[in-house]
């Protein structure tokens, strides 16, 4: 770990209680959804980090408790550190409390992460999907979500696949 | 088959201010066809007359699923979905996702690779500049320099299809190192650019720099400030032409980008015109870094020794039984990468690009996210169209550079 980011961690750590793990140099924090957006502030007013780099999820199905990983990875610009904060969230009713008012890039982040893995997020200004149309079913990023194929059609069956096929008909 | 539900104001209600509700401002739709969204982006505009009040973005047109479809190949495919994210930067998409992949391995790369990445990610970003210039001149009605520029981005495109076989999806930076040698051409042709680029440089800036009619349409038009940038996330030019210093390749240096001598231009008045001068200035600092690492590109391998991870040459495989095993269990199994998770980030040429990467034990990534600048870059469009006219709308779209395959990705 980079000496100057050891204070840091112990700050967190102190008052979050939260647990640490570390891979080629880099540094996750885990705490918990009710502490997340007192995390980051702590982080940007006291500890520089100004930018909020990424913000997406891990899907560890058929692992349920936790079931998913919400990550957020914070970049400091004056100190030159990064720092990445996991949330695990349960499978049943996934939720996570808005990070908006801490950072506004998070605002598309979350619904992303609403669109895409199906985790709610309290207090959000603009619960919409973003990427996905409006109507769809389903949270694409969940590994029980199939990737999805089409049958091949050959003569001796065309008539029979496209009557199952989903575009729109006559 | 499913109805398709009538679209109301109700879902964009919380979104526009009170007057929308009573008609007092107008609602128009610009996009998903419009020639200066850049792409298939569609905004919702609330005008007050020609001022606009709201400006509400609705994205994933050009959303192809490229996350999960990653998830569903071994490490080495999957790099070839990162060319079609940002279609103006596929060299700089390859190496993102190839250091990431190198950095959870653990793969060393030969200096002559790193010099060649240095170089081809640096003419990736000329020409994607070029496009960004070519296309916000189009849009602010100086129609030559879209001819001008799109000229020279030719030529770099002929350098890459001269190394890689393909103009636009090259897929040449390759995990360990690049897919092979550049040809003995290859430095004639770079030389040739670099001799004619900086006079066709100091062509564009006659052209634009001080032409009245375009300092006019771009100066205090979309101010950003330095707060409302960085809680918006926003990185690149866009960012360090409001006054932040920030480039991954000086803050964190990678690919031996420390050995070339060059500056991170920065302004500090955060207006569309700032954005442009900013980037004109990088294309002349990216041309100096070019021909750095031309001038002492090292002789040696262009790809790593180690086996395990990366296959041997195409000669090897006639003569070496274990090098046809290595390279038959590459190409039908993969390799297995540890399971743990890895975030790398690049300066591309629209801010920081960075992979995040997981991987389960197996060859197949578990999850890799795309951390792409311009989803943030459009992000804190709404923020700063505020209060300008709609023709300013297409000047500040165009200054913050995006490219609607790297935010629907």
């Amino acid at each position: 770990m980079d000496k100057k980011l050891e204070p840091i961690v112990k700050a967190v750590q102190s008052k979050f209680g939260a647990t640490f793990e570390e891979f080629r140099d880099e540094v996750h924090l885990f705490v918990k959804p009710e502490q997340i957006v007192e995390a980051l502030t702590l982080l940007r007013d006291e500890q520089n980090f100004e930018l909020l780099s990424a913000l997406t999820a891990v899907d560890y199905y058929p692992q349920e408790t936790p079931r998913f990983h919400v990550i957020y990875q914070l970049t400091s610009i004056t100190k030159n550190l990064s720092v990445q904060l996991r949330v695990p969230v349960n499978g049943t009713s996934p939720k996570v409390p808005t990070v908006t008012r801490v950072f506004g890039s998070a605002n598309w982040r979350e619904r992303e992460l609403l669109d895409m893995f199906g985790i709610e997020v309290e207090g959000h200004p603009d619960p919409r999907r973003l990427l996905n149309p409006d109507d769809m079913e389903g949270h694409p990023l969940r590994k029980d979500f199939p990737l999805g194929y089409e049958e091949p059609q050959f003569t001796f069956n065309f008539d029979e696949i496209d009557l199952r096929k989903p575009y729109a008909k006559e | 088959m499913t109805q398709i539900e009538e679209v109301s104001l109700d879902q964009y209600k919380h979104l526009v201010s009170e007057r929308a509700l009573t008609g007092e401002t107008m609602l128009l739709n610009m996009g998903p066809q419009h020639p200066s969204t850049h792409g298939v982006l569609r905004l919702l505009l609330e005008l007050d007359g020609e001022i606009v009040v709201n400006c509400i973005p609705d994205i994933g047109f050009l959303h192809t699923g490229v996350e999960k479809n990653m998830e569903a190949k071994t490490y080495q495919k999957a790099e070839v979905m990162t060319d079609r994210l940002d279609y103006m930067n596929t060299m700089g998409n390859n190496l993102a996702y190839v250091m990431a992949v190198e950095k959870l391995i653990d793969v060393d790369v030969p200096a002559r690779a790193q010099a060649l990445r240095v170089i081809l990610v640096e003419l990736q970003r000329i020409a994607s500049h070029l496009v960004w210039l070519g296309t916000s001149g189009l849009d602010l009605a100086a129609m030559s320099m879209f001819l001008y520029c799109f000229r020279e981005r030719e030529q770099i495109l002929d350098i890459f299809e001269l190394v890689s076989g393909q103009r636009m999806m090259t897929t040449y930076i390759r995990p360990g190192g690049v897919w092979r040698d550049v040809p003995v051409e290859f430095e004639k042709a770079v030389r040739d650019f670099i001799k004619v680029f900086p006079k066709r440089i100091d062509e564009y800036e006659t052209l634009l720099t001080k032409n009245p009619l375009f300092i006019d349409r771009m100066v205090d038009i979309g101010y950003l400030s330095k707060e409302t940038a960085l809680s918006y996330g926003v990185t690149g030019p866009s960012l360090r032409a409001s006054g932040v210093d920030w480039d991954l390749r000086k803050a964190r240096p990678y690919c031996g980008y420390e050995q070339y001598d060059f500056n991170v231009p920065t302004r500090t008045e955060g207006d569309t015109y700032a954005r442009y001068l900013v980037r004109i200035e990088e294309l002349r600092e990216s041309l100096k870094i070019v021909e750095q690492a031309l001038n002492k590109l090292p002789l040696g391998p262009v790809r790593s020794e180690n086996r395990k991870f990366v296959p041997p040459p195409r000669s090897e495989i006639g003569v070496s039984m274990e090098s046809l095993i290595h390279h038959f269990k590459l190409w039908t199994e993969g390799f297995p990468a540890p399971k743990a998770s890895i975030y790398s980030a690049v300066e591309s040429p629209r801010g920081e690009l960075a992979v995040y990467l997981e991987g389960d034990g197996g060859p197949k990534p578990m999850r890799v996210h795309m951390r792409t600048p311009s989803f943030d870059n459009l992000g804190v469009v709404p923020q700063i169209v505020k209060g300008y006219l709609v023709a300013d709308l297409v000047a500040i779209l165009a200054s913050v550079d995006i490219v609607l395959g790297d935010i629907d990705r």
